[in-house]
Formats: C-alpha cells, sequence, structure tokens
C-alpha cells in the first residue's frame, strides 16, 4: 500500500467549551494520531467523534477538518450527507421507531403517530424536558417481532398503541 | 463439535436477542451447573436459525428437538426435565397452525421442509464465535485446496461453470465478473464484500454474517487468491452491531490460525481483510457509491463504465461481490460446479435467501432452490396469511421492485422469471401483504423512502422522486383529479429513464406495478370520479388505458 501514507500529524488548536470538554478532543486526537494513514479514513474519524462526543458539532467537524488539513465544507458534506450522523445533540433516552417494510404493513406508521402525540415533538426532535429523541430509524432486524420499537439499545416487539404509554413511563424516572 | 453428551443451541440472530435469548442461555447455563451437569450439557449461543416468528429458538442435540418462543422462565423446565429426565417439554414444542400437531423434529415442519440451506449452512448450527466449530464442519477447507491444488485460473473456471450469480440484486455471473478483474493488469485490486443491506425489512446478509462469519472470510480470500488481490474490504452498516462484532472476533481468529495473513497454507498468496462502516445511506449499496464511501467520501455514484473490475477503489480494479454470493463460494469449491449447478432453474443455480416478513405467518429466513414456486413459499413455508386473511400481493426486489398478485404466484422464482412479470429478485426482501393492505399507501411507502435516500446527485431522481411522491401524497389526501394519476404514470417514466443509478431508475417500480394491478385503488382516491356507479365509471376513465398507452 505505498500509495496510502499517514500525512504529517498536525496540532490543532482545540475549541474547548462546556459542552465540549478538553478531554474528549484529546480521546479523539489520540485516535487519529494513531491512525496508520488518515486518507480515506474520514468516515470512520467522524463515527469515532459521534462516539466520543455523542453528536457532531459544528466545532467539532472544524477541529476535525484542520486536523486532517481538509476544508470544513468537505467534512460538512459528509456529514450532512449520511443519516446516521447526527448534529444535534440527543435526549437522555432515544427511542427509535422502525419503520421498515416489514414494520410498516404491521402498524409502525401509526405508532410513530401516536408517540409524536404523546411526546410532543416530531421525528429526530428532542422533548422539552431534554428526556427522549424520537426517531424513524430503518430495519433494526427483528423483523420477525414487527412493529418494533428501540428505547436505547431495548428492542420492544409486537408493539400495540396501548402499550406506548407503559413504555415511556418505564423511561420516565 | 464439543465433549459433552448434549449441546443446547441458543439462536443468537438479533430477532431472537431482541425477545431475551440471551437471558435464556444465561438461565440455562444457572440451572444446569446448579444441578451439576456442566459435564454433560453446554449451552452454545449460535446465529439465526431462520424461524424469527417463533423465536426464541433453542434446539437440543442430538437429540434433534426444536423449541420454540422460549423465555427465560422456561430454562428450568428445559433442564429438569429434558436435560436430567430425558422428557421433550411437549408444551414448548412447535405447533403446526393448520393441524394442530406438536412437532419436536426440525425437518418435520413445514417451514423446513422444502428449504435447502447452502448459503446458510451452518447458520443455526455452530457456534459464531468459534472457528474451531466452523472448522469441524469442513471450514476453510475450500481455501486449502484452492492454495494448494487450483490455480487461479481453474478457481475461476470453477466458479464460472457453477453458474452462480451476484446475490446483491443485478444477478450477474460471479465467474465472468472475477474474470474480467483477474484480467486486468495491475499490482494492486481489492476485493470488497457488500454487507450494506440497504432493502428496510430484508436481514439475509445480516444473519449470514451473524451466523458464519467465516464462510464470508473464506470466501473471500478465495476470491482474492482468484484475481489477485492480497487486500479485502467488508464495507458494513454501522447499524449492524452484532454482525460487526462477530466478524471482527472472526477476523481476528482467522489471523490467529494463520488463515488471514502472509503465505496462507504455506502458499506464496497473502490477504488481508479491513472493515469499513457505512452510515445509513441505502444508495452506498450501490457499488460505485460503495466505493466512493470506503473512501471516506460522500457516497454518491458514479457513471459506468468504468466499471469498478476497470477502476475501482483509489483507481485499482476492485472485484465487489455481495455477502451471500461469497456465503455460496466455499461449497463450490470443495463440492465442485456440478454439483451446484444441478440445483435451481436453467439460468439460474443454486439457491435463494429471502427474508419473509409482513403479514404472513412464519416470518423468518428461508433458503429454497431457485424455481421454488412463490406459492410454495408463502403458503408451505410461511404458513400463510396472518389472521386467516387473503392474499392480496408480495412485494419483492424491496423499494426497486414490484408487487406481484394471486394469478403469479405459481411462478417458478428466478431472476428471468421474475422480471417478466414485472418485478425482480432484488437481495431477497419478500413482503407479503393481506387484503387489508393499501396498494397506494404501500406505493407511498416505498416512495417516501426512496424519496429520502436519493442521493441528490442527478436532478431526475432528486426532483423526480420529491414530484412523485407528492403527487401520491395528493391521492391518498383525496385531493387529486385523473390527471394528478397521468402525471404520475408519465413521470414514473420519466424518472426510470433518465436517472443516475439504479436507485431511482428503479424508484417508480412500485408505482408502475400497483396502477397496473391495482387501478382501483388509485381510483377510488379520485375525487373527480362517480363513486356511487361503482369505481372506475368515471367518463374519461375508460382511459385507464389510454393512460397507459401514453405513458
Ligand atoms: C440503489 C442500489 C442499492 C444496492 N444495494 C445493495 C446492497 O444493499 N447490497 C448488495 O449486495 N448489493 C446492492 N446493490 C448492488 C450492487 O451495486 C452490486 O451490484 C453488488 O454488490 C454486486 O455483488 P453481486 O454481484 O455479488 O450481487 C445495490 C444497487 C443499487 C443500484
Ligand atoms: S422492518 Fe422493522 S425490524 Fe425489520
Amino acid at each position: 500500500m505505498k500509495s496510502l501514507t499517514k500525512p504529517q500529524a498536525i496540532s490543532v488548536t482545540k475549541p474547548v467549551s462546556e459542552e465540549l470538554p478538553k478531554e474528549k478532543f484529546d480521546e479523539l486526537e489520540e485516535f487519529i494520531d494513531n491512525m496508520e494513514t488518515t486518507k480515506g479514513a474520514l468516515i470512520e474519524i467522524l463515527h469515532k467523534a459521534q462516539n466520543i462526543f455523542g453528536y457532531l458539532p459544528r466545532d467539532v467537524q472544524l477541529y476535525i477538518a484542520r486536523k486532517l488539513g481538509i476544508p470544513g465544507a468537505e467534512v460538512f458534506g459528509v456529514v450532512s450527507f449520511y443519516s446516521y450522523f447526527t448534529t444535534k445533540p440527543n435526549g437522555k433516552h432515544t427511542i427509535s421507531v422502525c419503520m421498515g417494510t416489514a414494520c410498516f404493513v404491521r402498524g409502525a406508521d401509526k405508532i410513530i403517530e401516536r408517540l409524536k402525540e404523546k411526546l410532543e415533538v416530531e421525528s429526530n426532535e428532542i422533548t422539552e424536558d431534554g428526556l427522549f429523541t424520537l426517531k424513524d430509524v430503518r430495519c433494526v432486524g427483528a423483523c420477525g417481532l414487527a412493529p418494533v420499537v428501540m428505547v436505547d439499545d431495548k428492542v420492544f416487539g409486537r408493539v400495540k398503541e396501548e402499550d406506548l404509554d407503559d413504555i415511556i413511563e418505564a423511561y420516565r424516572s | 463439535m464439543s465433549k459433552t453428551r448434549t449441546n443446547i443451541m441458543v439462536c443468537g440472530g438479533t430477532g431472537c436477542l431482541a425477545s431475551d435469548s440471551e437471558k435464556v442461555a444465561k438461565n440455562l447455563e444457572l440451572i444446569i451447573k446448579a444441578r451439576g451437569y456442566e459435564e454433560e450439557a453446554k449451552v452454545i449461543q449460535t446465529g439465526c436459525f431462520g424461524f424469527c416468528e417463533q423465536g426464541p429458538i433453542v434446539k437440543i442435540e442430538p437429540d434433534n428437538v426444536f423449541y420454540v418462543r422460549v423465555g427465560p422462565k422456561d430454562a428450568k423446565d428445559i433442564v429438569d426435565e429434558h436435560i436430567v429426565k430425558g422428557r421433550k417439554v411437549e408444551r414448548l414444542l412447535y405447533k403446526e397452525p393448520h393441524h394442530n400437531k406438536k412437532i419436536g423434529k426440525q425437518e418435520d415442519m413445514e417451514f423446513y421442509k422444502k428449504q435447502l440451506r447452502i448459503a446458510l449452512r451452518n447458520c443455526g448450527l455452530i457456534n459464531p464465535e468459534d472457528i474451531y466449530e466452523y472448522i469441524a464442519l469442513g471450514g476453510y477447507e475450500a481455501l486449502g485446496k484452492a492454495l494448494t491444488q487450483m490455480s487461479r485460473d481453474e478457481v475461476v473456471k470453477e466458479v464460472k461453470e457453477s453458474g452462480l450469480r451476484g446475490r446483491g440484486g443485478g444477478g450477474f455471473p460471479t465467474g465472468v465478473k472475477w474474470e474480467i478483474t483477474k484480467s486486468q493488469e495491475s499490482e494492486v485490486k481489492f476485493i470488497i464484500c457488500n454487507a450494506d443491506e440497504g432493502d428496510p425489512g430484508a436481514f439475509m446478509d445480516r444473519s449470514i454474517l451473524e451466523g458464519d462469519p467465516h464462510s464470508v472470510i473464506e470466501a473471500m480470500a478465495i476470491g482474492g487468491y482468484a484475481i489477485g488481490a492480497d487486500k479485502g474490504i467488508v464495507y458494513i452498516r454501522a447499524e449492524y452491531p452484532l454482525a460487526i462484532s462477530r466478524l471482527k472476533t472472526a477476523i481476528k481468529q482467522s489471523r490467529e490460525l494463520g488463515l488471514l495473513g502472509k503465505n496462507i497454507f504455506d502458499s506464496d498468496f497473502s490477504f488481508d481483510i479491513d472493515i469499513k462502516f457505512g452510515a445509513g445511506a441505502f444508495v452506498c449499496g450501490e457499488e460505485t457509491a460503495l466505493i466512493n464511501s470506503c473512501e471516506g467520501k460522500r457516497g454518491e455514484p458514479d457513471f459506468k463504465p468504468p466499471f469498478p473490475a476497470q477502476e475501482g477503489y483509489w483507481g485499482h480494479p476492485t472485484n465487489v461481490n455481495n455477502v451471500e454470493t461469497f456465503a455460496n463460494i466455499p461449497p463450490i469449491i470443495t463440492k465442485g460446479s456440478e454439483w451446484f449447478s444441478s440445483i435451481g432453474t436453467e439460468k439460474s443455480k443454486g439457491t435463494k435467501v429471502f427474508a419473509l416478513a409482513g403479514k404472513i405467518n412464519n416470518v423468518g429466513l428461508v433458503e429454497v432452490p431457485m424455481g421454488t414456486t412463490l406459492r410454495e413459499i408463502i403458503f408451505d413455508i410461511g404458513g400463510g396469511i396472518q389472521g386467516g386473511k387473503k392474499f392480496k400481493a408480495v412485494q419483492t426486489g424491496g423499494p426497486s421492485g414490484g408487487v406481484i398478485t394471486e394469478e403469479y404466484l405459481d411462478t417458478p422464482i428466478d431472476y428471468d422469471s421474475l422480471l417478466s412479470i414485472g418485478s425482480m429478485m432484488g437481495s431477497g426482501g419478500m413482503i407479503v401483504m393481506d387484503e387489508t393492505d393499501n396498494m397506494v399507501n404501500i406505493a407511498k411507502f416505498y416512495l417516501e423512502f426512496t424519496m429520502d435516500e436519493a442521493c441528490g446527485k442527478c436532478a431526475a431522481g432528486r426532483i423526480g422522486t420529491k414530484r412523485l411522491y407528492e403527487i401520491l401524497n395528493k391521492i391518498t389526501s383525496g385531493k387529486a383529479t385523473m390527471a394528478d394519476l397521468d402525471a404520475l404514470k408519465q413521470l414514473s417514466y420519466m424518472v426510470k429513464g433518465s436517472s443516475l443509478c439504479g436507485l431511482c431508475q428503479t424508484a417508480p417500480n412500485p408505482i408502475i406495478s400497483t396502477m397496473k394491478h391495482f387501478w382501483d385503488e388509485y381510483l377510488a382516491f379520485i375525487k373527480d370520479v362517480d363513486h356511487s356507479q361503482g369505481e372506475g365509471e368515471y367518463d374519461g376513465a375508460k382511459n385507464k388505458d389510454n393512460l397507459m398507452l401514453k405513458a
């Protein structure tokens, strides 16, 4: 792999703030500095960054751009292209409603509408109390249990509209 | 596989894990220990058994007893009754819905009877996190045979003669693709495994990676040898955490045993595999977009030619194959192309895995020989329609495919026959709909998906899918007129003809096929049709055929 060489490690000032503490930037920097090559690694780095910060705010994107020596627009272009990347912080819990085909034909559209009413948010929004983010996702791989709702990593299968209150309540405390 | 007398296989696929199979396994282990039976019985977490509807699945070997819907609380009975006393736990046996008979053996179940498992051969049979179990069932024999007894040309020839065609949707002959990549003059070549599986509601590739990751690793090494690549990449969706972790474990174990790395089987062939993660973009399943994404860029497709086989990853010749395609390779090498090509239809050889879902009794993963009819899959294997309702249609090919109605259910499936009845094989999603589903809504659902997922590079796709969706929305909200239906049809063909890549070229297919088969349901939404005289009695609408012709 002669063509894939590591560019010189660049030292960049970290746009530290209350939400974006220095330790998190340090962790990201160490990850990048330890890569064999950063050529073609932007998506991998963004995955890591989202892992560390929970989301990809502008300052983190700019930091990555400077660190890699590429335009900020290029980073933003990639972040905005992929739905997995989010530029907004999430609520304490993420409620993901599967909108894959298997779940759709078993009534997932009604489930998400009810959740929107109950939580008073739209998809990809965070509730006023900061407790929940509502998301629609595509197939979480448990089609046999359709319709499926996930709260964080926990999967609820064969969900009925009547079950939703109980599910939400369990995470309110 | 292990020295204990009895093995308790607990399904550890994503579906069963979601219904607490992990806890079932833990409880089983605890109780076995408490009863002092550790020497006798061992709990093994396997990949997906396929019968997801009835999960969590527990199978006792070698007794060959198959338990369904096992909850954590049932662990006690399984140990105390089955393991200790040797009596089947009747209440956990599967009951065939039609004749109420309890069935203990997997091979007696309607669900499994007509299946033939090649790609899924090890799923549910081995612990995917233990390379020795894979080896015990003949794993890495094919790689050994290829590297020590076959020339590169012979490997290509074997795959070519097997008649294997790409399982990612296109159906391109795999051997031919390998031959083209092999013939490129280049020192650096790549082999990529496409594990992006974008079709929502399909889970074939994930289940293979979760249940039998080594078969894909072995096949990639064989492919790498054949085409002259020393580097493989698996491009996998970040949304598949379990598949990713099993794949990582498997790669690590292969490296430790020297099955990946330098001079494999003491040959001069070296090969290693990297993993790259997708980030939630359907279009990245398209091979040129996938390569752009591997390079860390926006996953937009490129014009072909040049094909990836000529100019792919970082400009080098690159062979892209689907997960299921790869999973078929090791048996082809060990058992030979003749064996493989004896299965299936004239132009489509071997088997195909389908993710059967929707309004069907037995949701799950099925693998059948090409040439099996849809009726057999839906009614025999799938157990028919849920709740005794009437079958309406089945969608194959996901958002790129079309609906197939009752009259075509006896078509033997293969790549060509499905195309001829207005759908496509696709990657294996199969969604069954019953009489209560409204087909216009289904079309709208798929268009919402493609509209969201269109990458925006070409105008026809970017604007076209949005307009199509808007018209569908207008129709379902009861505000549309006949002119809108006309526009919908015309625009469908326009988008189909002028988009850049397969995503938007096929996006209108669900509309075109539902309009063809369920025109009445479209008409029922139209406000200038006089519904009092029965659906479709609108004077201008005798022109159903006119509209069709115009489009
Ligand atoms: C919009 C679009 C999405 C696709 N998604 C996938 C996918 O998720 N998985 C896959 O294996 N192939 C997908 N393909 C097909 C690939 O472009 C490519 O043909 C395939 O990976 C080749 O492997 P095969 O010959 O083994 O099928 C997609 C194609 C298009 C146009
Ligand atoms: S479609 Fe919802 S889990 Fe697969």
